[in-house]
């Protein structure tokens, strides 16, 4: 028996994806790199003095290789076995979290175990995976077979966003819509995601145009308007093969646009901008249903669907946008450059931007970087720690990290189409969403491209839980991955 | 083994994504750190020098436009401990006149974390503060021989007149608390601290700015970055005019010396505070600059309270000065009319129980009550209301009722200034007696003493001020103010809106005429003005400290009054002794802006006298 186990364990190493580790431990070590020059103290500075982060975050980085390890002796199959309990376990341990948690900057979402604090948050990726594939990896279970299993899906995504809101961590709770990226690959259609980035680019022209008019109407509106309209005939193009829609479609809606301006004119009436626009989308829309029903091509119909769905989008955005808390409407205008607010909600980013910026290509060294270590820019070494290697690292040391997250991604993505079963693949795109969503909003963030959200840069950023959690997330799908071959 | 060939295509739409959005990000990088010049040129300098600008404090006039307060500029010896290189000590010290040790004591203060939590070697850290002018220009000379050495400008406060301190207030530095509740402050910035400084802070302090200044990498500033396009230029505090005549403040401060007490008057149909005098007071100049610490030790520490404001905060017993209250709440629940009388013999003699009272005519009806101040009349209107169960079913009912109305008036509960520390007095209910007596067991002659304001009642001076201004207005007030204007605002919501106690207007006119009566020919007979009509009323506290306290108040003229003024001095005996003269002389300076000849040697006397004082037992 034990010979077996040895056998087994070294068959399991000789299976691992050598790379995927090495990408792994590469970016571990300059995280803690980082971290060191982001805390570092010319006074008082000792890379193993256990009060400095980067001595903590040894600390965890070596507790994280032995999780590593631990994760790669289980056997394979126990993740699929005990992947509901495991969420259950998670879910109860979320729902408790707020009550427990003691007030930090008024997010309830740490626990605190005698010395050390841990964020459930990042626990509950791995485990939201897990059942995920789980439920993928049922008998002949297929997403786009019915409706309950969009529901089913989409719930076991959803509970845990409920209750990581409830903590008030929102940056956390929306890392898991990455997850929707798992959906389309397994079948959700491609439209649901176009819809989404719709909604993203209206969203945008209209709180962006708000201020100056058109045809007496804020400019945004009168934009989204146009889009929509482009959007129409393209999709036309696209799903009719033919022209003609095409064609009709732009006359239908020169015509029915002039055709008003005149009769309005004639009956000398002021129409409002709003009003001619919106019977010019519904004089096209009407023509598209038509054709689509006299044509039998009930795709048109989707055509149709789009533009109603982003004019009612467009009406909703103000309220929506209202909603949101003021710090949070702040973010938003400073990225879209509405606000510079340098002093407020701008100043992290500005100051980010400046520290990157003078970092040149080849970056000023490293613990040279002035504008990180003079406390310029907070949250340095979690959220913002992609400053220092942009600082002291230049160029060359951005691009580092960008290609190795890229690297890792992509591998991921290859392992997941390798794998045999549902459940591993499934996991494994789970993997690469959270991945994805992290590098894209963290980077994104620091540089100035996206609103600020509070979410570390795995592997990097200092915090154990989020080591851990990715750690966790990774070699699961690692040791799902050596023992592919043994399941065919 | 189950695979969808046309799904799976879908992993070149999201590798695709994801390629999409590294290239869009390495371009952003791209541009940030390589392509843009405005960062590049940067990569070169150190880091920024971010100096906070401090703004200039809103200035403080008085009523007549007389400038009260204004800031005087002071430097504090800042440097970055990281920058600082080897440097010719000794022509440091002989520069600000300090010996070596003290500059070694400095430094080793600024590095101990104890003391400066904040320390960093990278941050701009305070050497030495408020520098004097000349100190400041000679370093600032030479200031380029001391590498991250720099100097920043602060602001002090100076005062054109050593008086008013307790209604102006004074800066300190902001403490750790001060830091966790207002995130606009940060450590060494200043902050009001008592008075007109603390309540209109927010109006005062302005809007600090900041200056981003570029170094090199031997810490030198090279100049502003980007010609101070970041720089956000400081806001100037609001001035403030305060609706105190800071003439009369000082006349009245020095009738008061040798005295402890208080005086107020209010201008009654504005409800805005001519002066507030709190006795012993000190010098607002004491607590400026670098001898404050010491000063404020001194203050605090001596046993006759100085940084007590007694105006607003001393609760006493408000003696006779409280009869016309209970004038108004009699007439107003028709206990008594105007005819009603009580007699009076030598006292209120009921149930085993005396409250003395001197000779004047018996029986008497309210308004010769009022001018002789008969304790006889309201103990038995007190008594006759709180032991009516016919009409009020209890004596703690009507107790209620009686409290109620004394609410009304301003009494018991804050008034309102806008000063800090205002006391609320003391006003008892009936719950109070049920409990200090049992319920049931009390009635009007438990209690008797109250309906003289003795007992258990307590008032400010600024209470029984604003007593006054409401019999002056015939029935109205507003809330009692010291701050007129503020610079380009508008006064806050409410502050200047009318306040009408539960009592008809009518009933004021013939409380106005007894206090009238009482200074032509009653208690207040020296309160008297050649030419103008005063009104006014005496008051005798007896208290647990010693001697009677000696209040009045009173106001002028009477038929349109300008001045509304309560004088409460502490053990000073009988109120026409010291309470009548000080109260009327304010008046007077107020109104005709001198003292009458025939009434100098009254303030002579006032100006002369000291009162001795048993030395004050430990609170």
């Amino acid at each position: 028996m034990p010979l077996q186990e040895r056998n087994n364990f070294a068959l399991t190493l000789r299976n691992v994806d050598w790379l995927t580790v090495a990408i792994y431990l590469l970016m571990v070590v300059a995280g803690a790199i980082s971290i060191y020059a982001a805390s570092y103290d010319f006074d008082e500075a000792s890379i193993f003095s256990f009060d400095e982060f980067s001595g903590k975050q040894l600390r965890w980085i070596g507790l994280s290789l032995g999780l590593a390890l631990v994760l790669l002796l289980i056997d394979a199959r126990m993740y699929e076995t005990y992947a509901y309990p495991i969420y259950a376990v998670m879910l109860v341990v979320l729902a408790v979290t707020p009550f427990i948690a003691p007030d930090i900057k008024g997010s309830h979402s740490w626990i605190v175990l005698g010395p050390v604090s841990l964020q459930p948050a990042e626990f509950a990726k791995f485990a939201t995976a897990l059942a995920l594939a789980k439920l993928f990896s049922g008998y002949h279970f297929l997403l786009n077979a019915k409706a309950s299993n969009y529901v089913r899906a989409v719930a076991i995504i959803i509970v845990p966003i409920v209750l990581i809101l409830a903590q008030n961590e929102t940056g956390s709770a929306l890392t898991f819509m990455a997850l929707f990226f798992v959906l389309y690959r397994e079948g959700m259609s491609g439209l649901i995601l176009f819809a989404a980035l719709l909604s993203v680019v209206i969203f945008v022209v209209v709180v962006k145009f708000a201020e100056s008019t058109v045809l007496g109407m804020p400019s945004g509106e009168f934009a989204v308007f146009i889009i929509v309209e482009v959007m129409v005939v393209a999709m036309a193009v696209v799903y009719n093969k033919r022209f003609e829609v095409a064609r009709n479609l732009v006359l239908w809606f020169a015509g029915s646009g002039i055709a008003l301006w005149v009769a309005a004119g004639l009956c000398g009436v002021e129409l409002p901008g709003m009003i001619v626009m919106l019977s010019v989308i519904g004089v096209a829309v009407v023509y598209t249903v038509v054709e689509a029903l006299r044509s039998r091509g009930h795709r048109l119909l989707i055509a149709a669907f789009s533009a109603v769905y982003g004019v009612v989008f467009m009406f909703c955005v103000h309220a929506a946008f209202n909603h949101l808390q003021p710090h949070q409407q702040m973010r938003i205008k400073v990225v879209l450059g509405i606000e510079q607010d340098l002093r407020g909600a701008g100043y992290n980013v500005n100051q980010s931007k400046i520290a990157i910026g003078s970092g040149g290509l080849l970056g000023k060294g490293f613990l040279n970087g002035t504008q990180t270590k003079l406390k310029y820019v907070p949250e340095q070494h979690t959220d913002f720690i992609f400053c220092t290697i942009g600082e002291e690292e230049g160029f060359i040391g951005s691009l580092a990290v960008t290609v190795l997250f890229l690297a890792l991604i992509l591998r991921t993505i290859s392992i997941a189409e390798r794998q045999h079963s549902a459940f591993s693949r499934v996991y494994a795109y789970c993997v690469a969403s959270y991945f994805i969503f992290h590098f894209c909003i963290n980077i994104g963030m620091v540089i100035g491209l996206c609103p600020v959200i509070g979410i570390p840069l795995p592997f990097f950023s200092y915090g154990g839980s989020s080591l851990w959690g990715f750690t966790i997330l990774l070699f699961i799908m690692l040791r799902l991955d050596a023992a592919r071959r043994g399941r065919p | 083994m189950r695979k969808n060939y046309n799904l799976e295509k879908r992993k070149y739409v999201i590798g695709g994504f994801i390629v999409l959005i590294a290239v869009i990000y390495l371009v952003r990088l791209f541009d940030l750190q390589i392509n843009d010049g405005k960062y590049k040129q940067r990569a070169d300098s150190n880091a920024f020098l971010k100096k906070t600008v401090y703004p200039s404090r809103g200035l403080i006039y008085d009523r007549n436009g007389e400038l009260v307060v204004y800031n005087q500029p002071a430097y504090d010896v800042m440097l970055i401990p990281r920058d600082v290189q080897p440097f010719d000590t000794l022509d440091f010290c002989r520069t600000l006149n300090i010996t070596p040790d003290a500059l070694r004591k400095r430094f080793a203060d600024m590095r101990d974390k104890r003391l400066n939590p904040g320390y960093s070697s990278y941050t701009p850290q305070r050497l030495i503060s408020q520098l004097s002018s000349q100190d400041y220009g000679r370093l600032q000379e030479k200031l380029y021989r001391f590498p991250g050495f720099f100097i920043q400008k602060r602001i002090l406060r100076q005062y054109n007149h050593a008086t008013a301190a307790n209604v102006l207030g004074n800066i300190r530095e902001v403490n750790a608390d001060d830091v966790k509740r207002d995130e606009y402050y940060t450590a060494g910035d200043y902050t009001g601290d008592l008075g007109v400084e603390k309540s209109y802070e927010p109006y005062l302090r302005g809007h600090k700015g900041v200056e981003i200044l570029i170094r090199d990498a031997r810490g030198r500033i090279q100049g502003r970055y980007e010609d101070g396009a970041h720089d956000v230029a400081p806001v100037s505090g609001r001035d403030i005019r305060l609706s105190l005549d800071i003439r009369l403040q000082e006349y009245a401060e020095s009738l008061m010396v040798g005295k402890r007490g208080a005086v107020v008057a209010i201008e009654p149909s504005t409800g805005e505070i001519l002066c507030l005098v709190s006795s012993p007071t000190y010098d607002p100049r004491l607590l400026v600059g670098r001898q404050r610490g010491e000063n404020y030790r001194k203050l605090v520490n001596d046993e006759t309270w100085p940084l007590f404001d007694r105006a607003l905060m001393g609760a006493y017993p408000p003696g006779s000065t409280f009869k016309p209250t209970q004038g108004l709440i009699l007439l107003q629940e028709g206990i008594i009319n105007l005819q009603t009388t009580y007699p009076c013999y030598h006292g209120y003699i009921n149930g085993g129980l005396r409250v003395g009272c001197h000779s004047h005519g018996s029986p008497l009806p309210l308004k010769p009550a009022l001018q002789t101040s008969c304790n006889a009349f309201f103990c038995w209107g007190f008594k006759n209301m709180i032991d009516r169960r016919s009409k009020y079913g209890s004596s703690a009912n009507a107790f209620e009722i009686w409290k109620k109305h004394l609410v009304s008036m301003g009494y018991g509960y804050k008034l309102g200034v806008d000063l800090p520390g205002e006391s609320r007095g003391f006003l008892p209910n009936a719950k109070f007696y049920d409990k200090f007596y049992s319920e049931g067991h009390w009635s009007a002659n438990t209690i008797i003493s109250v309906s003289i304001g003795q007992g258990e009642i307590l008032a400010t001076p600024l209470q029984i001020a604003n007593l006054c201004a409401t019999i002056a207005n015939r029935g109205w007030f507003i809330t009692p103010h010291v701050v007129k204007q503020i610079q380009d605002t508008v006064m806050p919501d409410g502050m200047l809106d009318r306040r009408r106690p539960t009592i008809d207007e009518h009933w004021y006119a013939d409380i106005a005429e007894g206090m009238r009566m009482a200074v032509t020919g009653g208690t207040c007979r020296r309160a008297a003005l050649k030419d103008i009509a005063v009104a006014g009323k005496t008051g005798t506290a007896q208290n647990p400290h010693g001697k009677d306290h000696s209040a009045f108040m009173g106001f002028a003229p009477y038929e349109e009054p300008r001045i509304a003024v309560a004088a409460y001095v502490e053990n000073a005996g009988f109120g026409a002794t010291f309470g009548v003269p000080i109260g009327s002389l304010v008046m007077e300076k107020y109104l005709t802006g001198t003292i009458a000849p025939e009434r100098k040697y009254m303030e002579q006397q006032m100006l002369n006298s000291t009162l001795y004082y048993a030395p004050a037992r430990k609170k």
